[in-house]
């Protein structure tokens, strides 16, 4: 009796991880059809891309991204990759000693400063645009990408400071007594002992401040005009034109998407100790 | 002396990223506060002088962002339950060895690695439109010439960002959560097995309790993010047919009609209501799973 229950319980086990691995990959597809969506759209005409229902199987072509470079992106695109790239080697050189004191060589209530640096994290952004904006305004610092590179910094150094703790505290302990006895200063330590052990850790950190600085709306809506324009700016002023632009529109989505999409694969596996603060291995 | 002076030593490296800190964020905030005590538009400069309680008054008794406040907790609640839940159920999906295992967890990864914005327009634009939107294409395939095209945005305006939203912030739930369920003591869950317990009682007894921390920690991160959406409201319905959140409107109030004291009396009212939404959220779920386990 009990043998032929077990049977059926492992026939059936048998069948359901055939269910279970089939619904995976259903649902694995479905969230990245619209992605796929959005590039068979942009590789299409006006005209095609507007059909319904839609027509999968139309020709190929590249009038989509041909328009979008059309209306000039390069210059917001620059701004973008300055503004994320900058602020992104400011945050590693800001959180990186920050996290040595924080962990190899604690500072008195480390844990007070760790939580102060996440709370920041809470205080709404929207909160402090005003005094930003109005700051920015007094001084003629509007519209000027070095405001953009400071503000990302200050929107990234909690989680890198938080992330690079994380890696620091697992620093084996002889490598950083061998380096004390050795008399290295401050510096050296950090750079020649500490660094080169922990460059996966500040690679991933790095990629993580890169993707959020990128992609990034708010600020750069209310503090840039035509000059420090960035990415996401510019795609949100695009779509004013009459007529077709749905092939316009995916073109420059997949475009923008592009440095954040390679970031995110490159960082994959340190992307969850990434999102949750170092909180997550 | 000596012990004085390697305190300074100690700090010193943590002391820039500090004192950035401050001054980029605390400073500004401190400012807001002053401002949202004044009587201060843009458009009538003579009138600049301190107003006392006037702007919280003006905010708090509101329609517009008593609104607001009403659709930031929607969507908020909305975005984070739903994705908890989605999350939980795809990272319990890909716990389990099987062909292709990485194939899919790159592809459920890529909507988070879309920009929002890009991302919002996709849903607008190539999903959501009436006419063209792959969703109404989808209709006319299954029912032919005579099926509904129904306008998704106008019909169910709020819903509609929550989608967009819940699809982008899945992933993110799903790999804190897979995380969480890979890093179970697997011979304590064999032995149980072992011992008769079925997989609903091990889901129930053994792996809810585990993952109750990261259901948290994913719940307050995705919280904190999406109480401040800006992108996919401003794109999708930019702030119409009721949608409008609380960053949208004091994004509006600023920017648009210039009111900086109401603004930033809004402001306030926001900070204060995510100190108080953070404390007791965290409280309650705690202690919601302190009964549960006990």
């Amino acid at each position: 009796m009990t043998g032929q229950v077990t049977m059926v319980t492992g026939r059936k086990r048998r069948g359901g991880g055939f269910a279970l691995t089939g619904l995976a990959w259903i649902v694995g597809i479905l969230f990245v059809l619209p992605v796929l969506w959005m590039l068979l759209t942009s590789f299409h005409t006006e005209e095609d891309a507007a059909k319904n229902p839609p027509d999968v199987a139309a020709p190929l072509s590249l009038d989509g991204y041909r328009s979008f470079f059309d209306t000039g992106p390069w210059p917001s695109l620059a701004n973008s990759l300055t503004a994320s790239i900058l602020s992104t080697i400011l945050v590693i050189l800001l959180a990186f000693p920050a996290a040595y004191a924080l962990s190899i060589k604690p500072v008195k209530r480390w844990t007070d400063v760790l939580f102060f640096f996440l709370s920041t994290k809470m205080l709404p952004v929207v909160a402090g645009l005003l005094p930003i904006y109005l700051f920015a305004q007094s001084v003629g610092f509007l519209d000027n990408i070095w405001l953009l590179i400071i503000l990302y910094t200050s929107m990234n150094l909690p989680i890198a400071v938080w992330m690079l703790r994380s890696f620091l505290s697992e620093v084996p302990v002889e490598i950083l007594e061998a380096a004390s006895v050795d008399g290295a200063n401050l510096t050296r330590t950090l750079r020649s002992v500490v660094a080169p052990v922990v460059t996966p850790g500040i690679a991933s950190a790095a990629l993580i401040c890169f993707i959020f600085s990128w992609n990034e709306l708010l600020f750069a809506r209310v503090l840039t005009g035509t000059v420090a324009q960035t990415a996401p700016v510019f795609l949100t002023g695009f779509v004013t034109s009459q007529g077709l632009f749905l092939a316009k529109v995916c073109a420059a989505s997949i475009v923008v998407s592009l440095p954040v999409l390679i970031a995110g694969f490159a960082a994959q596996d340190k992307l969850v100790q990434g999102l949750s603060l170092g909180a997550v291995k | 002396m000596m012990r004085q002076a390697g305190d300074w030593a100690r700090r010193a490296p943590l002391l820039p990223a500090l004192v950035f800190m401050i001054i980029v964020t605390q400073l500004p905030f401190l400012v807001t506060i002053v401002v949202s005590f004044m009587d201060w538009n843009a458009y009538y400069p003579d009138e600049r002088g301190f107003a006392g309680v006037d702007n919280f008054r003006r905010v708090l008794t509101d329609a517009n962002t008593r609104n607001a406040i009403w659709v930031t907790i929607l969507l908020t609640a909305g975005v984070v339950l739903i994705s908890l839940v989605l999350g939980l159920m795809i990272a319990l999906l890909l716990d389990r060895k099987f062909r292709g295992r990485g194939v899919v967890r790159t592809m459920m990864i890529t909507p988070f690695l879309v920009v929002p914005v890009a991302a919002a327009l996709l849903w607008k634009h190539a999903l959501y439109n009436p006419t063209y939107g792959l969703f109404n294409g989808v209709l006319t395939w299954l029912f032919g010439d005579n099926a509904p095209q129904p306008d998704w945005i106008s019909n169910q305006p709020l819903w509609s960002i929550i989608f967009a939203l819940v699809w982008q912030w899945t992933p993110f739930m799903m790999l804190i959560l897979l995380a969480g369920l890979q890093s179970r003591p697997l011979d304590v869950i064999e032995a149980a097995g072992i011992d008769g317990a079925n997989q609903w009682e091990i889901f129930r007894y053994m792996t809810l309790p585990h993952l109750r921390q990261y259901l948290e920690l994913s719940a307050l991160l995705g919280s904190i993010y999406v109480v401040q959406n800006f992108d996919a409201v401003f794109t999708i319905t930019s702030g119409g047919l009721g949608t409008a959140n609380l960053p949208y409107t004091i994004y509006q109030t600023f920017y648009t009609a210039h009111d900086y004291g109401r603004a930033s009396a809004a402001g306030v009212i926001v900070v204060i209501g995510t100190i108080v939404i953070a404390t007791l959220a965290l409280r309650s779920v705690s202690t919601l799973f302190k009964e549960e386990g006990r």
